[in-house]
């Protein structure tokens, strides 16, 4: 709770900020503790369904915590056409889990964007703000478990 | 005043090139978004070291720069001032290039782009054809500017329309000649930016706002991120000329968060600004005073609309309103506020730097200037291109794109994004233009010029948008809510081989109600990418429903992988690649694919070599005869 005061103290106490403080604390705890909300409302002087309203409105926060490595899918037409797809599909199959999800050991975390806007390389996935581009779904396995790899 | 401020804006410029001199060859490399993803960045540090290695920094510096928009060659390095054009450039080419070429004068032939149609290698940039056709205005300085470094845009006259603007001209004056230049808002409707500067300088207001539109959200468009990264000032730039015409005293620049580069270039570039004395109170010395603020948007499709985006500003959920209102009479916080597209305040230090006159002499009689269309898909040159209005999309695909790759058949192009279309071969020689766009059933959008193949289901894509849109709808109005869902639910049944006849009827009618009911621009626009399909590719449509065949081979359903006995050679590079263990067989004997355990995620296709092609995929008839053989026991246990 002191992290998220000293987050608050930063900005103004009014409404225009909720979005910018919104993805700072997403940014210090990897997602929004629903025992910040009271707080932040009282300071804003907003009303806590109002906050919650908009933080389930934006796909950029979230209110459990994301897995340690993040892998998103592109899904933009570009990657589409492409045969992003598969990819995710591949992604699904071998985490186990659905675009949105987290695993349950907390490792991964897989999104899907809608364009990250470098349709030249597509179809993409990042893991962990690295790009990959020109996927195929042979190589999934293989940038999976060079993560695994780089956790021992 | 107007002497004080053009002495010091010109000396400034005077002592960047006089501190320049010295550096007669200059290595540029492409730090577009495409080119980091390919490791631009290791490209230019090792060029930095190996120039140093080599005692030549005091001639030759290097250049991180914006978008070359030739992103399917990257990482792209340009050594000017000759323009040599080297594409694909990894870090063990350098230290060749540095000896070979900058300090030997010797082209390194491997290097260079050659050029499909002629066989012939391409020396300089402009030469390329990719680049050959384009005319290149708002993007042109991108492959000169170092985006970091505010001295490179004022080094090229940067900054130069807004001390006219600020000292020579009054706000009506510059209305009147970007209405007389009749540039056109490039976020996608074409409302006439001057008339939009006007109805907001005349409403009654002590606070006026400006923003710049830069959730680039319609997917596979990424100009106005190209520009944020590549060009910053030329935004700012634009943005404060436009703030002045309106009389605002603040701005927002609202980003996408997925753009994390062109957050971090756009606010560098407004604290570089502010140091020039070129945002802030008295700018540039006179009594205009205006800032600009970045907002990072928070993943939300709808907030590209514009009432919406004012109610993300405003911290709240990015619902549209009703307008009237509009916002040039009440938008934020209820203020008076000018909205437009990154590109077109990009068009604007051009347009007074060059005359209404000139501007107005390119394009079409209704669309003028240039558009940059981000060409993507199955192009062989994927990249951004800028071209006048007017162009047709033939050349476009066939010239600067050099065609379609792997020498497949041309389907569609897709504009407008998820607000857009699919147009057809037989309207490959429309001249684009707003109005052309709209009368074939789509739009111009953004500027996402999304180039499908033969192998590609327009069906399947219809499903996609209006997947999209229906994820993307705000839920405020019940006809963009529930009638986007009704939509997608009818499309991915025809996609799973479960339509049935009254189905085209069902999403024509629909489609018709949604944009005619729907609160604001993406409900009104969420059903043009099916109704542009069934205008232009009924046939594949009917196929789905009638035949349970998917032509292109896409929708999973309807198709079956197939390993052909007699192409096989047993080298069991399908068997390893299948993630199920669907595919068994001996080396050097036929494998076979047990069409249950199958999920068709297509890795014994994309693995199988090109000089075999033993895997082939089968819709309809032929599907249903590959299954029939599979099941009996005769032929495979």
């Amino acid at each position: 709770m002191e992290t998220m005061k000293k987050i608050l103290s930063r900005f103004d106490q009014a409404q225009k900020e909720l979005i910018h403080i919104l993805h700072e604390i997403q940014k210090e705890y990897n997602h929004i503790p629903p025992e910040v909300i009271p707080e932040m409302a009282e300071k804003l002087k907003i009303s806590e369904s109002e906050i919650f309203g908009v933080l389930t409105f934006y796909n950029a926060f979230t209110l459990e915590p994301r897995g340690k490595h993040l892998v998103t899918i592109c899904m933009g037409t570009a990657c589409h056409v492409r045969g992003a797809p598969m990819i995710l599909d591949e992604f699904q199959r071998r985490l186990g889990i659905e675009a949105g999800q987290t695993s349950e050991d907390k490792e991964f975390t897989l999104e899907r964007v809608n364009c990250v806007g470098a349709c030249a390389l597509g179809p993409i996935a990042i893991i962990d703000g690295e790009y990959h581009g020109q996927m195929k779904t042979q190589e999934v396995q293989k940038l999976l478990k060079a993560i695994d790899r780089t956790d021992e | 005043m107007e002497e004080v401020y053009i002495t010091r804006l010109e000396r400034t410029k005077a002592e960047i090139l006089a501190s320049r001199k010295q550096a007669m060859t200059v290595v540029t490399v492409c730090g577009g978004t495409g080119c980091h993803a390919y490791g631009c960045l290791k490209v230019a540090q090792a060029f930095e070291e190996e120039i140093k290695r080599q005692n030549l920094h005091r001639q030759v510096s290097v250049r991180t720069t914006g978008c070359h928009g030739f992103c399917e060659r990257g990482p792209i390095v340009v050594i000017q001032p000759d323009g040599i054009f080297y594409q694909r450039v990894q870090i063990p080419d350098i230290q060749e290039i540095v000896t070979e070429t900058i300090k030997n004068k010797k082209i390194l032939d491997r290097l260079l782009y050659v050029d499909p149609k002629t066989k012939k290698s391409v020396v300089l940039e402009k030469e390329v054809p990719f680049y050959k056709t384009q005319e290149r205005i708002v993007f042109g300085n991108n492959g000169f500017i170092d985006p970091k470094d505010i001295r490179d845009y004022i080094a090229l006259d940067g900054y130069k329309a807004l001390a006219k603007v600020l000292f020579e001209m009054t706000a009506e004056e510059v209305i009147d000649e970007i209405k007389a230049s009749n540039l056109r808002g490039r976020g996608g409707a074409g409302f006439p930016t001057g008339k939009k500067w006007e109805i907001c300088r005349d409403s009654k207001s002590d606070v006026k706002y400006i923003i710049c539109n830069a959730d680039e959200g319609d997917p596979g468009a990424y100009m106005d991120r190209s520009l944020l990264e590549g060009n910053p000032h030329s935004v700012i730039e634009g943005m404060i000329i436009g703030a002045y015409a309106i009389g605002a005293s603040e701005g927002y620049i609202y980003v996408r968060m997925e753009y994390p580069l062109a957050v971090n270039n756009i606010t560098l570039a407004l604290e570089q600004a502010r140091e020039y004395g070129l945002l802030g109170q008295s700018i540039l010395g006179s009594e205009f005073h205006f800032d600009i603020h970045v907002f990072r948007g928070a993943g939300a499709f709808v907030s590209g609309e514009e009432t919406s985006m004012m109610a993300s500003i405003e911290g709240k959920r990015a619902f549209p309103k009703q307008r009237p209102p509009f916002p040039a009479q009440k938008g934020l916080w209820g203020n008076p506020t000018n909205i437009n597209n990154v590109e077109t305040w990009a068009n604007v230090p051009y347009i007074i730097n060059r005359g209404a006159e000139w501007y107005s002499g390119i394009g079409t009689p209704t669309s003028k200037g240039t558009k940059i269309f981000s060409l993507v898909g199955k192009i062989n040159n994927t990249g951004l291109v800028e071209v006048p209005m007017g162009i047709t999309m033939r050349k476009i695909v066939y010239d600067i794109g050099g065609g379609i790759k792997n020498n497949k058949k041309f389907k569609a192009v897709q504009t407008g994004g998820p607000s857009g279309g699919c147009l057809p071969a037989q309207l490959l020689d429309l001249p684009i233009d707003y109005e052309s766009l709209t009368r074939a059933g789509s739009m111009m959008g953004s500027g996402g010029m999304i180039v499908m193949d033969e192998e590609n289901c327009m069906v399947d894509v219809a499903r996609y948008f209006l997947n999209f849109t229906q994820e993307e709808s705000c839920g405020k109005c019940v006809p963009c809510r529930v009638g986007t869902r009704q939509l997608v639910e009818i499309l991915t049944r025809i996609t799973q081989g479960k339509g049935e006849e009254e189905d085209i009827k069902k999403l024509q009618n629909l489609s018709k109600t949604i944009k005619s009911t729907s609160l604001c621009g993406l409900g009104q626009t969420a059903p043009n990418p099916v109704l542009t399909t069934l205008r232009y590719f009924r046939d594949e449509y009917e196929a789905h429903i009638k035949e349970k065949a998917c032509p292109a081979l896409v929708c999973k359903e309807l198709i079956v992988y197939h390993i052909e006995p007699e192409k096989c050679v047993g080298c069991l590079l399908c068997l390893k690649s299948c993630p199920v263990e669907a595919i068994s067989g001996e080396r050097k004997k036929v494998h076979v694919i047990d069409q249950d355990l199958c999920i068709k995620c297509g890795a014994c296709f994309d693995i199988c070599p090109p000089k075999v092609r033993a895997v082939s995929k089968y819709t309809g008839k032929k599907k249903e005869r590959v299954l029939k053989k599979a099941s009996d026991p005769r032929v495979n246990r």
